[in-house]
């Protein structure tokens, strides 16, 4: 992370997260550094419990108190240490410059405000618009999303629109104040397939309209590779492989990832006889193994594994893996258990 | 790969672990909620006495001494006696028995009735519901001491009587609690798993519904507790509860208030002190209780 | 691996023996109206379908939210009261069986959920679970031989025997649905009707429990009807797939010939809209997006429901409604334009 792109727009160092709990304290982001650069889309994928969506609360300064803190690392959002901010000032960049789009449609919109409420509140308060042109803001940026009508519209409750419609409306919310980065948490987890496409499709298109970056973190291989120019790729709070999408799917060089790529059944592939799974269950945050984390599942672990914790080091360019076996790992198409059968 | 010998065999949680549950569930409430853990003390207490009320009181409660009549607080009668010398702190020790014995009685018999009512209602739902719902609302509409009153008044006042005619009013206001958490309950898959096991009704509703509606009951049961200590001693008070010679706060206060509040302020003094503890002691503990097993009742 | 073999084995069925069909099934749910509300909308959840399953294989069926695959799958267990139709299942109409009747026949139709966290009562032990059906049902009447028989279920599904003395939160999202599963298991079904049952699991779990799913269908001849919104999961598994939307079956075919050549035009947007982790595959991808959302069920679009959306609706579209026709053998569609 010494050298740091121009164009870099959020650059996250070393950022640790914890967790009090009952059964002690959960390390949920443990030392992760990845960096966002102007108008690009970069993902951050994992399970549940990986991390991913404690990452993005951290930058947002949302993460939940008194349980949850953040411990150490930096946040530098053009030219600015968002841990140093105070809460004056966070606010000011929450929705303004870095906006949120939540996984749940339903529930992140207010049901008792009109919709037009919600889009024209963030306008006033971050740019300062009167009502009317808050009003015409709304307006348009209904339009960007592809809701027409918008004046007509504006004026109706969050229940009067469906799933889809609604994501819509939360894309057009965090559109309003024209923000330099947009953090999806699951922005299509709760959505349909045909209107995951769409929202997906709009997301990039307006991304590439505006300039917007967008960080998207998501469970889904298949979304990062359709809209991701690169991936970051979590497990039990730290980062394991990172690159840009080509690489990591093309030549995975971390036993986690390649375990994904190759558990999950593919509509381009010929039926396999049985899927090939990654063993074991998800780690326990409370109790980790030493060493690599995901050791205790890893059908090529070494001992060195279960002793030493692996750095993060390049295995080509800017590809990064997190894995003292990663030169010696076979490629994706290679399936060791699947017979191949026709479909 | 002919067998499912897999992998999910990963034991995560250790003996260690359980055998502290109840230990640390404990000390958790005691630490997050000091209130509630004094409520509780006070409870404690309260039921120690009432057990080994032979053993400590310093007097029979029931003996008449008029050599001691209306005597005031001395080293002799701690807390004084009546009109009729009876040592008020021996009868204070004492009443607790019946205090314990109408509350715990009439709040558990009004609870699990309550509970067992709106489970059984929320589950089989439609007309069921719909009727004993409404036959609940209008108990609900009488206020408690009414409907109390007219209970005993109907039944007569030995203690069993005194039970129930403070159970009837409080069975309505637990099935409707109930039910509503009863209602979502319905909804969770293990029930639709336990109907597509084809288990009967009682089944369903005793052993896969009830135990969850545990934290709303748990709630209802010790904010009962309390309403009905209340309840037992404004009855006895207005004399339609617990009769004489027998050890009741409400009834210690009935004679002390009517004859001698100027005389003798110890008389009515300390048995109303001791309903007033009680009580307190009873909903404290209770909002706490409800306070910790809130989240939980969210959170599934 | 000795204790799972000592299950007694089933005898292997002849292929192509009905188990279940169901028959112009439909459900309608009333919404309002009531005691003093005016007249009530109805809902047709499910709206006349009909398939059936043969012994042994896996039916698919997918569709997005709301097109009524879970409430098929419902009727099927009788969790749901079928508004009209049958539902045959070894020759017996369901719907008209008494309530006695029905208990029996629920043994031998089971179910698996999507949600491993609620379909687990968290108040009862996962041995309790387990020796529960097989008591109610006297399938092993003495206590000690339901012990051992809970160890060997835990076993077969991959859990440790020890776990029977467990709370479901002490166990994993995966783990829970194994003990789903066993459950399912412990009243010896021949029908398993499996609800989205990976879809709430973390991505390293669902290959796991798929490929339990396929073992232990291979070891007891289960018969599954998979119902799932995901299109590559229903493909590994199915040997037929039915697609619904809007409460009717759009298209009904065995795998190879719905995932080579779909014929619906829903079937076309739908596997169109799948991505495929790949990159290099996907910028060179055609797509086909389709327009606007799935209407409400409440007030269905006239004719082909599908016809809004439809790439190639033509004006007959809004006034016809589609039969499901056998356009060719074995593979039936629902579309005058096919």
């Amino acid at each position: 992370m010494t050298d740091v792109a121009a164009d870099t727009l959020l650059d996250v160092r070393d950022l640790r997260t914890e967790f009090a709990t009952s059964h002690g304290v959960v390390r949920a982001v443990d030392g992760v550094s990845w960096d966002v650069r102007a108008g690009e889309t970069v993902a951050l994928v994992g399970e549940s419990g990986c991390g991913k969506s404690v990452s993005a609360l951290s930058i947002m300064g949302l993460v939940a108190r008194p349980a949850g803190r953040v411990v150490g690392g930096e946040i530098w959002f053009k030219g600015r240490d968002l841990l140093k901010l105070s809460e004056d000032e966070m606010r000011d960049i929450r929705g303004r410059e870095i906006a949120m789009v939540f996984q749940e449609p339903m529930t992140s919109l207010n049901p008792v405000l009109t919709v037009g409420r919600q889009i024209t509140e963030a306008c006033e308060i971050h740019l300062g618009y009167t009502p009317t042109q808050a009003h015409a803001r709304a307006v348009e940026v209904l339009g960007f999303v592809g809701i027409p009508d918008g004046a007509r519209r504006l004026k109706q409750y969050p229940h009067q629109f469906s799933g889809g419609m609604r994501q819509r409306l939360m894309i057009a919310i965090a559109l309003s104040c024209r923000p330099d980065l947009i953090l999806a948490d699951e922005p299509t987890t709760a959505l349909d397939v045909t209107i995951q496409a769409q929202i997906l499709d709009l997301m990039k298109d307006l991304s590439r309209q505006f300039g917007t970056a967008n960080l998207i973190i998501t469970h889904n291989l298949g979304v990062v590779a359709r809209y991701a120019d690169r991936v970051n790729v979590m497990y039990a709070g730290k980062i394991v492989e990172r690159g840009t999408a080509r690489e990591i799917y093309a030549n995975p060089r971390h036993p986690y990832t390649l375990g994904l790529l190759r558990s999950v059944p593919r509509l381009d592939e010929p039926k396999r006889a049985r899927l090939d799974p990654i063993q074991g269950q998800p780690p326990d945050l409370t109790r980790l193994p030493p060493g690599c984390a995901f050791a205790p599942r890893c059908a090529f672990a070494i001992d060195r594994c279960r002793a030493e914790v692996p750095p993060l080091t390049s295995v080509g360019g800017a590809h990064q893996s997190a894995c003292w076996v990663a030169d010696s790992l076979p490629g994706v198409a290679a399936k060791p258990v699947a017979e191949q059968v026709p479909a | 790969m002919s067998t499912a010998t897999d992998i999910a065999s990963v034991d995560t949680v250790t003996a260690a672990d359980r055998g502290r549950r109840w230990s640390a569930v404990v000390a958790d409430f005691c630490r997050r909620r000091p209130l509630g853990a004094i409520g509780a003390g006070v409870v404690v207490l309260m039921i120690v006495v009432a057990l080994t009320a032979p053993g400590i009181a310093p007097y029979d409660p029931l003996n008449i001494d008029f050599a001691a009549m209306l005597a005031p607080p001395d080293a002799a009668h701690w807390l004084g006696t009546d009109a009729y010398g009876r040592d008020v702190l021996s009868r204070i020790i004492y009443g607790s028995q019946t205090a314990l014995i109408v509350g715990f009685g009439a709040a558990f018999i009004g609870a699990t009735a309550g509970a067992v009512l709106g489970v059984g209602s929320a589950y089989f739902g439609g007309r069921t519901d719909l009727v004993v719902q409404r036959f609940m609302d209008i108990f609900i509409s009488f206020p408690l001491i009414i409907l109390a009153l007219a209970m005993v008044a109907i039944l007569g006042n030995t203690l069993p009587n005194l039970i129930i005619a403070i159970t009837v009013p409080m069975i309505p206001r637990c099935s409707l609690v109930i039910r509503s958490s009863a209602l979502s309950i319905r909804e969770m898959p293990y029930v639709d798993a336990a109907r597509a096991a084809g288990y009967g009704h009682a089944r369903i509703i005793l052993r896969h519904m009830l135990p969850n509606v545990m934290a709303p009951y748990l709630i209802m049961l010790t904010s009962f507790l309390g309403q009905a200590i209340l309840l037992e001693a404004s009855l006895s008070f207005l004399g339609l509860g617990v009769q004489e010679p027998t050890a009741a706060w409400g009834l210690m206060l009935r004679g002390a208030a009517v004859e001698f509040a100027e005389t003798a302020p110890w008389m009515a003094l300390f048995p109303g002190l001791a309903i007033s503890l009680a009580v307190f002691a009873f909903n404290l503990f209770g909002d706490s209780l409800r306070d910790a097993l809130d989240p939980k009742l969210r959170t599934g | 691996m000795s204790v799972a073999e000592n299950l007694p084995e089933a005898p292997p069925q002849a292929a192509g023996d009905v188990i279940l069909e169901v028959r112009d099934l439909t459900k309608h749910f009333h919404l309002g109206g009531g005691l003093f509300g005016g007249p009530p909308a109805v809902v047709k959840a499910v709206d006349g379908v009909s398939f059936s399953i043969r012994r042994g294989e896996t039916l698919g069926l997918v569709g997005e939210s709301g097109c009524g695959k879970t409430t098929t799958g419902r009727c099927i267990l009788l969790l749901e009261q079928p508004t009209g139709g049958q539902v045959i299942f070894e020759g017996k109409d369901l719907t008209k069986l008494s309530p006695a009747e029905i208990r029996v026949v629920r043994r031998k139709i089971q179910v698996i959920f999507q949600d491993p966290y609620s379909s687990l009562n968290p108040r009862m032990t996962i041995g309790q679970m387990l020796d529960e059906p097989m008591a109610v049902h006297g399938i092993v009447p003495e206590r000690r031989a339901r012990q051992d028989r809970v160890r060997e279920l835990l076993t077969v599904v991959g859990l440790l025997p020890s776990m029977a003395s467990r709370y479901p939160h002490e166990l994993s999202g995966g783990q829970r649905q194994r003990v789903g599963i066993a459950r399912a298991l412990a009243t010896e079904p021949s029908l398993i009707i499996c609800d989205e049952p990976v879809s709430a699991l973390d991505v390293s779990i669902q290959a796991q429990i798929v490929n339990l799913l396929e073992n232990l269908q291979e070891q007891f001849h289960l018969t599954y009807l998979f119902v799932a919104h995901d299109l590559s999961v229903v493909r590994h598994i199915s040997d037929r797939v039915a697609v619904m939307y809007l409460g009717k079956v759009a298209e009904i075919t065995d795998r190879t010939a719905l995932y080579a050549e779909p014929l619906h035009p829903y079937t076309q947007a739908l596997l169109s809209a799948v991505p495929i982790p790949d990159p290099e595959i996907e910028s060179h991808r055609q797509r086909m997006v389709l327009g606007g959302e799935v209407p409400s069920a409440l007030n269905p679009p006239s004719g082909c429901v599908f016809h809004p959306r439809c790439p190639i609706a033509i004006e007959d579209c809004k006034r016809i409604v589609p039969e499901v026709r056998e356009v060719r053998p074995g593979h039936r569609v629902a579309c005058i334009r096919v």
